[in-house]
């Protein structure tokens, strides 16, 4: 068990990189809580698994230091780490039972035999693969094979840190849920940290107590769930977090407050624009706006029924926003007037948010 | 011991390039040092074996007549294994898997079985001397090997795209044509370069198959050895030649010659 | 694995292969067939032996000496070559501009003629004018492949482990490249040793491609002909004297075409049991 601490970590795959984007990791200074339940979710291509491959020893980090506990590891090879991690497919010894893949990573670390065999059964109790522990691995269905993959990351009572790679690409989707409150169990009665990178909002806001938000080869935001839904820190996090995303809309700021288009947005606290700044928007979640009898007139564009809410579209002027609306309450018809939560109304100044 | 990986494959290419070396250096010394002393490098470096080969026509004309039926068999084999291995691929008929490994053990029998009655069964059709004798000779092992490959890699495309294409009005020649072989453009380069690759190494039916006229390069180098005494030089300018096609050939499918084993079900 | 539609026209398909590879195989096996059950005396007069000269060739003690040796050279040359190829493709460069090189390198020698293999090793080992031969009789060894049996073997072989050596690396360069990243790195993260690695990962995934090397050395080698026999003309005396070499005497030097065409078959024969065996063998073992 460890606290891991990322000390101003750079990586390129480039021998020489030159321009920013070379860097598949951009200065990345972070600490991992030990015993945390983590998500690192990010789009595909944002460094998620290079970031995951540093931790683990894989990738030697072009830059900076990778600390357990204060210890120094930058140097030390994976097997060395005591680190465990699952692949996004699955990898198996073919040649080997079932039983022998999951005492793999026992064995090679010359753990006695009778402490290998009580722990590889404890490990296919817990993901239902007690029937074919006899069985070769290389004739199991993928959904098997990856289940084995788990295990063997699983079954180390002795690791600093589980990680696991977008672990349910491939597995059947009623199992996902299966699997997924598995591991979540897993961690609340172990209490070993665990890193589980997805690209799934829904799989990360749900194994997660703190969810690490990457883009473009930076961490933009870490948080809880309701952290990363209530204040975004960017609007990357407003956007890729939730169903529809945050609306952004265009501002200046006047005397404290922003202004959409001449139109007046109310926030929580007054607005003091850093200097420099290029661009400025108003950041705020379509749960967070209502319909009422004045405020910004807006055109009705569309209306989408998804169940227990209703999406609505509406235009002002050229810009379009989205709003959920609750099942009981009344949509106007054709135009209408939108008043934004003033608690939960951002502001961003290039990117980042400043109130 | 990691930094040591390197030495394994350098060694065994500095072992796999010796005897090349001894063979192109030969070619470049005088009948005269070859037989006088031993001589790391040519002494008094000479272009003769050259010359002789590109003047005579009984030399030179081997190059044409070996790469007139390589070219012949390499054709001939990947067009007709193309249609053949689509139809193993894609379905199934009265005694195919029979058939195919019919097709197999042909690529089993031993040269040595068939020169002699290869021998009277292209004198009696007439083609004895000719490079199409040679050419329709080695179909005999490159088909089989031709069919193998392209099946394998043919298994490995989807069928709904002969499905789509057969919905969208394609006929079968006009899809096959247009679509499907420029889809499995690779696995064909592949299986020309083995074709060509044992069409051309191959002598024993090669020589056996021709006299005169249709005579391959290799075997009229036989024909220096034995008769005209022992004029290595010559012997190995004619051999470093034969090299050449084979570089050419590897160093136009280098990118692909790793892929090419991979695939087509090795 | 496509499921196939049953389509008897199909069958229009193969026809220019079955009747090329017939017309090649069917008709010069029947004429064997005939050969091996007639006697003659020239002038194209046969006379009926039945199974005599397949009897003959059993019982011959010439046949089972050039059939020891093949045997002989095929064990060792199979022991030399599949340990030395998949030992040279895993030290072989995974990516980079060397991979392009050693490939092209390494397969040069496939592409030589066979009977330009034979004579540049017999210029290359000669022992007064060869490399080779000027390097061992200068290490202080007494060695003349045209005269002593041993050198003429250990020559042959050598040979024979240039020529075809690195269809086997090839072949397991391709079955080590097909093994995703993933298998490495778990394997690290595991603590598997190298060997491990070897003997788990490695050498599982390579079991296709090697099951086909063997084959392809183990039938290849079985057939040689032209390389041993323009190296040492199946020299000294009759001791590199392998079974294609010794029919091709029998056939084309003595025209005993009766015994010669028995002799055939018997060996067609041999290769394809052998090779049944050794293919159910690996397969069989693949499913366990």
């Amino acid at each position: 068990m460890a606290k891991i601490t990322l000390d101003q970590v750079r990586h390129s795959y480039l021998d020489h990189p030159a321009s920013p984007d070379d860097w598949a990791l951009k200065q990345l200074d972070m600490v991992w809580d030990d015993g945390g339940a983590y998500a690192l979710l990010g789009p595909s291509g944002c460094g998620k698994t290079t970031l995951l491959n540093v931790i683990s020893g894989l990738l030697r980090p072009s830059e900076g230091r990778v600390l357990f506990n204060d210890r120094d590891v930058t140097d030390i090879p994976s097997d060395r780490r005591d680190i465990a991690q699952v692949f996004q497919f699955p990898v198996v010894y073919d040649t080997m039972s079932v039983f022998d893949n999951l005492a793999f990573p026992l064995r090679n670390r010359g753990v006695p035999e009778e402490q290998v065999k009580s722990r590889v059964h404890e490990i296919a109790g817990m993901l239902d693969l007690e029937a074919v522990l006899g069985n070769r691995a290389s004739g199991l269905t993928a959904d098997g094979k990856q289940k084995i993959s788990l295990g063997r990351g699983l079954v180390r009572a002795d690791v600093n840190v589980i990680m696991f790679d977008e672990p349910l690409t491939v597995i059947d989707p009623h199992l996902k849920w299966q699997l997924r409150s598995k591991l979540k169990e897993l961690h609340q009665e172990v209490g070993v940290t665990m890193i589980y990178v997805t690209h799934d909002q829904t799989e990360a806001l749900t194994f997660a107590d703190r969810v690490v938000v990457m883009h473009d080869g930076t961490v933009v935001q870490i948080g809880t769930p309701v952290e990363l839904f209530d204040k975004p820190r960017h609007t990357f996090v407003g956007h890729f977090i939730g169903s529809p995303g945050m609306n952004l809309l265009p501002c200046e700021v006047i005397e404290g407050a922003p202004s959409f288009l001449g139109h007046r947005v109310e926030t929580a606290e007054a607005v003091a624009v850093p200097t420099g700044a290029r661009q400025l928007e108003i950041g705020v979640r379509p749960e967070f706006i209502h319909f009422a009898a004045k405020g910004l007139p807006v055109d009705i564009v569309r209306v989408d029924d998804v169940g227990r809410y209703r999406i609505v579209r509406v235009n002002h002027k050229s810009h379009t926003i989205k709003l959920v609306v609750p099942e009981n309450v009344p949509i106007p018809d054709g135009k209408g007037h939108l008043v934004f939560d003033r608690a939960r109304t951002h502001v961003y100044a290039d990117g980042w948010i400043i109130t | 011991m990691k930094n040591l990986k390197w030495l394994v494959p350098t060694l065994y290419i500095l072992f796999l390039m010796l005897p090349i070396y001894w063979l192109v250096s030969m070619s470049f010394k005088t009948t005269n040092e070859i037989l006088g002393a031993f001589s790391l490098w040519p002494q008094e470096f000479t272009l003769d074996n050259y010359i002789t080969i590109f003047t005579d026509p009984t030399w030179y004309n081997g190059y044409f007549n070996s790469l007139t039926y390589v070219a012949m068999n390499t054709l001939l084999s990947v067009s007709v294994a193309l249609p053949a291995a689509y139809a193993f691929s894609r379905y199934r008929f009265l005694g195919d898997k029979h058939l195919f490994f019919w097709l197999l053990t042909n690529r089993m029998a031993p040269p040595a079985v068939f020169a002699l009655p290869f021998f009277q069964l292209y004198s009696a059709v007439g083609l004895f001397d000719t490079t199409l004798a040679v050419a329709l000779a080695h179909c005999l092992f490159n088909i089989p090997l031709a069919v193998w490959i392209l099946e394998g890699f043919m298994s490995g495309i989807p069928k709904e795209l002969d499905e789509t294409a057969y919905v969208d009005g394609y006929s079968f020649w006009r899809f096959f044509i247009r679509i499907f072989i420029p889809t499995i453009a690779a696995g064909i380069g592949v299986v020309m370069f083995f074709t060509f690759m044992f069409s051309w190494v191959e002598l024993l039916l090669a020589k056996t198959l021709t006299s005169v006229a249709a005579k391959p390069i290799a075997a009229t180098m036989t024909r220096t050895a034995s008769t005209a005494g022992y004029e290595l030089g010559l012997l190995a300018a004619a051999g470093t030649l034969t090299i050449i096609p084979g570089a050419f050939v590897i160093w136009f499918v280098r990118h692909h010659i790793a892929k090419g084993f991979a695939l087509g079900r090795v | 694995m496509i499921d196939k539609t049953t389509n008897q026209r199909a069958w229009f398909l193969v026809l220019p292969v079955v009747v090329l590879v017939a017309f090649n195989a069917l008709i010069p096996l029947m004429t064997v067939v005939n050969y091996s059950v007639q006697e003659t005396f020239g002038n194209n007069v046969f006379f009926f032996e039945g199974v005599r000269w397949f009897e003959q060739i059993l019982h011959s003690e010439r046949f089972h000496a050039s059939l020891l040796r093949q045997l002989t050279f095929t064990g060792i040359i199979l022991l030399i070559e599949v340990p030395l190829g998949v030992a040279i493709a895993l030290t072989m460069p995974k990516k980079g501009p060397w991979v392009s090189v050693c490939l092209v390198l390494m397969a040069l020698p496939l592409l030589i003629p066979w009977n330009v293999v034979g004579a540049m090793w017999n210029i290359f080992a000669l022992p007064d004018i060869g490399l080779l031969g000027q390097m061992i009789n200068g290490m202080g060894f007494d060695y003349n492949f045209t005269q002593q049996p041993l050198a003429a073997w250990f020559t042959t072989i050598l040979m024979d482990v240039w020529h075809w050596t690195s269809l086997v690396v090839l072949l397991a360069y391709a079955g080590l490249s097909s093994i995703p990243d993933a298998y490495y790195q778990a394997a690290r993260i595991d603590g598997a040793s190298a060997w491990s690695v070897f003997r788990y990962i490695q050498l599982p995934k390579m079991k296709r491609v090697l099951t086909i090397a063997i084959l392809l050395r183990f039938m290849d080698s079985f057939m040689i002909y032209t390389e041993p026999f323009v190296l040492t003309g199946g020299g000294p005396g009759n001791t590199t004297t392998f079974l294609s070499i010794d029919l091709v005497k029998i056939a084309l030097g003595q025209f005993d075409l009766g015994p010669a065409a028995a002799m055939s078959l018997i060996y067609f024969l041999i290769i394809l049991v052998l090779s049944w065996i050794f293919y159910t063998l690996m397969m069989r073992n693949e499913e366990q």
